[in-house]
């Protein structure tokens, strides 16, 4: 098992290693700096400009090692991003790092009671479905979440902004105020969006594993002992089921903290996935950078945090 | 490279797409396994297929252009730009500002509207026509959908059949490929390549299909992986069966039915991404997400202009419900078990 | 003394396109108290779909529709949800052909057995645990307190199926329907297992309905026989009777058929043709399509049940012809 561990993590660090070539050959060469530079000074700018303003930001230098092996972007890049050294925003010249740190708190206080939340109302409606399976009642369930995730998000986003917010006004449509005792208040209905425009999905998920699970085998022998078919839903589809289950919350984790892009920005809530999308909209090449690396960091992480737990659900590959 | 217009190219994928659809229809009619899972299909979706078929009907139509033919007096058209037949349908409908449907006067301001009452779906801010806009917002949604699967879909099959059936070296680079596009959150990366590559439809297109052919590989590459074991491929080789003809006579055949589901069910998921990258500003220029990007701050005004969003939300949801209804039947009657009971 | 089990004209239909195709089609059979009944027959010969429908477990889209179970005199057919599972486990018990697949991968063993246990009686956990550890003891698994904490994954095809076994006879049902019990086994293992059903047999006297294809399983362990074919019983007989005179052709083309009985050298005789599927069966005798006895009656009539000599039971108008031959001399 420690052996399995160790190779786990040596893969991991080999594919952010990947990731990061990926991003440099992305933002460094199919976009060339001197179009950064554009894009955020303006077209009509002197040459000397742009140079100044590509010295101030670190693009002065030759893109790959062999052309100065000393002091080159490639190098450079994988150094800084590794040792979480971000620079400044190509829009503004903030500290990216320190956005970043501002944004995980408004993130988090999103996306983890969505989380909760999601699971909550998506496990007892899958398991009644999957309860009643074949019956009219599965057939309406299913026919349900097919139109739930027919819809995009933007329009629940723009029903719900509109008929709760305006028409009810029981919620404020957007903005966010971390005093806890009005919290609740704006998160309220970036909360009800988000659970209703992912359960859709999730309850078909789950149902099919918990579909899956209930033809196995060990299930026919439950009923043959003369097990109660909530029973054998409860105690033995339940407990196999949570293998891929857990798989995905665990793969979910990661974007707790990215934030969730759409909902962030349009209720206002300055999380990091409001910063990602003042960096589309302001061409600022560097915080995107930052924040596609952060990512796909959390995102790898995730990942091997949900193969390592496989061990602690899965009997079978703990003793190996 | 020869340069054609982009109406001629147009027009030459019409009939590109009627050629290769009655060719797929002949096909499917020889092979009594496809009959039948068609003709299942059939009887269990039958309105959702019409839906669909008709979302196609008007994207071809509005891929049909040519210059010319513009009647006198027609204003806000360029006399020499190619006009597809949807446009031609919708010539002289401008107005000059909002008005409401089947109303006879402008919304704010109340002026009298060139066309009174013959706008089902009311006019934008610039006073086009809703119901031509939504129609428009057809052949950009299938666009999306349709060319990024088929860039996505050989792609994945190019590396997850080879990577699954070659192995050694190759199988490993791949699967690195493979972790490492995955390990980046789609939308971020999505967001990347576009901002990078430029905005043109073309650049989403691929940058849709970069982050879409992930999962497809990862697919295919354990199927074959899987289909490489089986006693027959065994047989083939100890035959003396080229390698590439293995590949293509007994590998590829069996993910036919894969590659069905996962074109269906990958199309909704593209044709909402690119909604979100609409809202975001950096979508495709037509599409139903522009149209609710645009329209969105229109429920806040006071009265409410709700016309705009209801057309390309429903437009949009009419699509993928469609879609996705026909996608669930699909994978439902080609699974594999259906299929092998004929055996 | 009256049959533990009596089935009587036991239907189980699943539909299809060409409608309900009866897969189990009016068979009729007992089972006597600590008699072995093998139901032998080949793949799609319906034997499977009548062990589950005894019990009642007949997979969906599937339903018995016509017949009745009698245990012990009551009819377990029209029985409440709640009083078929009293019956499941605890009456009678059924293990099934893929120990590899039967137990749930994440409980461990030995609580799967407890489990058996506690649905059906009022015992404490630890009570419940000395009984399995005895149980296992008995079934021949070595390291039987260790084997407890197991998981199905950690044990070897035969150990499994040794669980399943144990797990079946600790609530001491009457009956035990075994369907295809060593077909997955490696063949020194399958001898064990038999060894171990007979034991066991014998010390509880339990009835044991033997689902099988294998002829050889059928010499070793039944006291009587009946021979399925394409849903159909067309032979019912003692195992020596069957064996040393069949009366059936199909019956005596699958005896001829063994390896173990041809002479080296000869071609081994073999049935022609193959098993017609449910939506291709013949209106008269399922088996006139391959029957080397085959005359005018076969392809069109369904032949009645006859009873050529005590306890025993052929559906066959050849036999029937030649029985009326031999009573008019």
């Amino acid at each position: 098992m420690a052996a399995y561990v160790v190779r786990r993590l040596l893969y991991g660090v080999g594919v952010v290693l990947g990731v990061l070539f990926l991003l440099f050959v992305l933002f460094f060469t199919v976009t060339e700096p001197d179009d950064i530079a554009r894009k955020a000074l303006g077209d009509k700018v002197p040459p000397a400009v742009i140079e100044q303003w590509k010295a101030n930001h670190g693009y002065d230098r030759p893109l790959w090692p062999w052309q100065d092996w000393d002091d080159n972007l490639l190098f450079d890049h994988y150094r800084r991003m590794l040792t979480f050294d971000f620079g400044k925003s190509d829009a503004d010249d903030s500290p990216i790092l320190d956005r970043i740190l501002d944004g995980i708190g408004p993130s988090l206080s999103l996306t983890v009671p969505l989380l909760l939340l999601s699971l909550l109302a998506a496990i007892p409606f899958s398991l009644l479905v999957a309860f009643f399976r074949e019956t009219y009642i599965d057939r309406m369930g299913v026919f349900l979440c097919v139109l739930a995730m027919s819809v995009s998000m933007l329009l629940y986003i723009i029903g719900a902004q509109f008929l709760i917010g305006k028409v009810l006004r029981w919620y404020p449509i957007s903005g966010f105020d971390p005093d806890p005792t009005m919290i609740w208040r704006f998160l309220a209905l970036p909360l009800i969006v988000g659970v209703l425009g992912s359960i859709g999905g999730d309850v078909r998920f789950y149902r099919t594993v918990f579909l899956e699970e209930s033809s196995r085998d060990f299930v026919r022998t439950a009923r043959a002992k003369g097990a109660s078919e909530a029973r054998i839903m409860v105690r033995h589809v339940l407990r196999n089921a949570m293998i891929p289950i857990l798989t995905q919350v665990v793969l979910s984790i990661p974007f707790l903290f990215t934030g969730s892009i759409l909902l962030e920005s349009f209720f206002g809530i300055p999380g990091l996935g409001s910063l990602t999308v003042d960096a589309i909209q302001g061409n600022d090449f560097s915080t995107l950078r930052t924040m596609v690396y952060i990512g796909s960091l959390l995102f790898i992480v995730g990942q091997i945090a949900t193969d390592l737990s496989y061990g602690l659900v899965d009997p079978r590959v703990r003793f190996e | 490279m020869i340069s054609l217009e982009p109406h001629v190219w147009s027009n030459l994928m019409v009939v590109a797409l009627v050629g290769v659809g009655l060719g797929v229809v002949r096909a499917i009619r020889r092979q009594r396994l496809w009959r039948e899972a068609a003709g299942a299909l059939w009887r269990r979706r039958r309105v959702a297929i019409v839906i669909v078929a008709l979302y196609v009907g008007v994207g071809l139509l509005d891929s049909i252009a040519w210059k010319g033919g513009v009647p006198e007096g027609v204003t806000g058209v360029l006399p020499n730009a190619p006009l597809t037949l949807i446009d031609r349908a919708f010539l002289d409908t401008r107005e000059a500002s909002y008005s409401a449907p089947f109303a006879d006067r402008e919304f704010y301001g109340g002026r009298p509207l060139r066309h009174p009452g013959s706008h089902w779906l009311g006019t934008d801010i610039l006073g086009r026509d809703v119901v031509y806009m939504a129609l428009k917002g057809a052949r950009v949604a299938l666009l999306i959908g349709g060319l990024t699967s088929l860039i996505a879909i050989p792609l994945a099959l190019l590396f997850g059949v080879g990577a699954g059936y070659f192995g050694g070296r190759f199988d490993d680079v791949v699967f690195f490929l493979i972790s490492t596009l995955a390990s980046m959150p789609g939308l971020l990366l999505l967001i990347a390549l576009i901002m990078v590559m430029g905005r043109s439809t073309f650049s989403v297109c691929i940058a849709l299909g970069v982050t879409s052919w992930v999962g497809f590989c990862r697919l295919s590459r354990a199927e074959t992986l899987k289909l490489r074991e089986l006693d027959y491929v065994a047989a083939a080789r100890a035959l003396g069966v080229s390698e590439p003809r293995i590949v293509f006579r007994h590998i590829l055949p069996n993910l036919a039915h894969l590659v069905v589901i996962t074109f269906v069910l990958m199309f909704s998921g593209l044709v909402l991404s690119e909604a979100v990258l609409s809202w975001l500003g950096i979508g495709v220029d037509g599409s139903w997400g522009q149209m609710i990007d645009g329209a969105r701050n229109e429920l806040s005004r006071d009265p409410i202009i709700w016309w705009n969003i209801f057309a390309a939300g429903t437009a949009l949801f009419g699509l993928i419900l469609s879609v996705n209804a026909v996608g669930d039947a699909v994978r439902d009657v080609l699974d594999p078990r259906t299929l092998r009971e004929d055996r | 003394m009256s049959a533990l089990l009596e089935v009587d004209g036991l239907r189980t239909c699943f539909p299809s396109s060409a409608g309900a195709l009866p897969v189990v089609d009016d068979v009729s059979f007992s089972l006597g108290r600590g008699e072995t009944l093998a139901l032998v027959g080949e793949s799609g010969s319906g034997k499977s779909i009548t062990a589950l429908s005894l019990l009642r477990l007949v997979p969906k889209p599937g339903r018995v529709t016509a017949g009745a179970v009698r245990l012990d005199g009551r009819d377990l057919l029209p029985l409440s949800v709640g009083e078929i599972r009293r019956v499941r486990g605890r009456r009678i018990a059924m293990i099934f052909q893929e120990p590899m697949t039967c137990l749930n991968p994440v409980l461990r063993v030995g609580d799967q057995v407890i489990e058996a246990i506690r649905l059906h009686e009022r015992v404490s956990v630890s009570e419940a645990r000395e009984r399995t550890r005895t149980l296992f003891v008995e079934v021949g698994i070595p390291d039987p307190e260790e084997r407890l904490s197991a998981y199905p994954h950690q044990l070897s095809g035969g150990l499994k199926q040794r669980v399943m076994i144990a797990m079946a006879l600790s609530t001491r049902p009457e009956m035990l329907i075994a369907d295809e019990p060593t077909t997955a086994l490696d063949v020194t293992v399958q001898a064990q297992i038999l060894e171990l059903l007979r034991k066991l047999q014998r010390e509880r006297d339990t009835a044991i309905l033997l689902i099988t294809h294998d002829l050889g399983i059928v010499n070793e362990l039944a006291d009587r026989v009946a021979v399925m074919y394409a849903g159909r019983l067309v032979e019912v007989a003692p195992r020596e009777a069957l064996f040393s005179d069949p009366l059936h052709p199909y019956t005596q083309g699958l005896l001829r058929s063994i390896p173990g009985l041809a002479r080296p050298g000869e071609r081994l005789p073999e049935i022609p043709g193959v098993v017609p599927p449910p939506d291709q069966w013949p209106t008269g005798c399922r088996f006139a399509t391959r029957c080397p006895k085959r005359f005018d009656p076969c392809a069109d009539i369904q032949p009645e049940e006859i009873e050529p000599a005590r306890e025993r039971r052929v559906w066959c108008h050849e036999v029937e012809r030649m029985l009326a031959i031999e009573g008019a001399r």
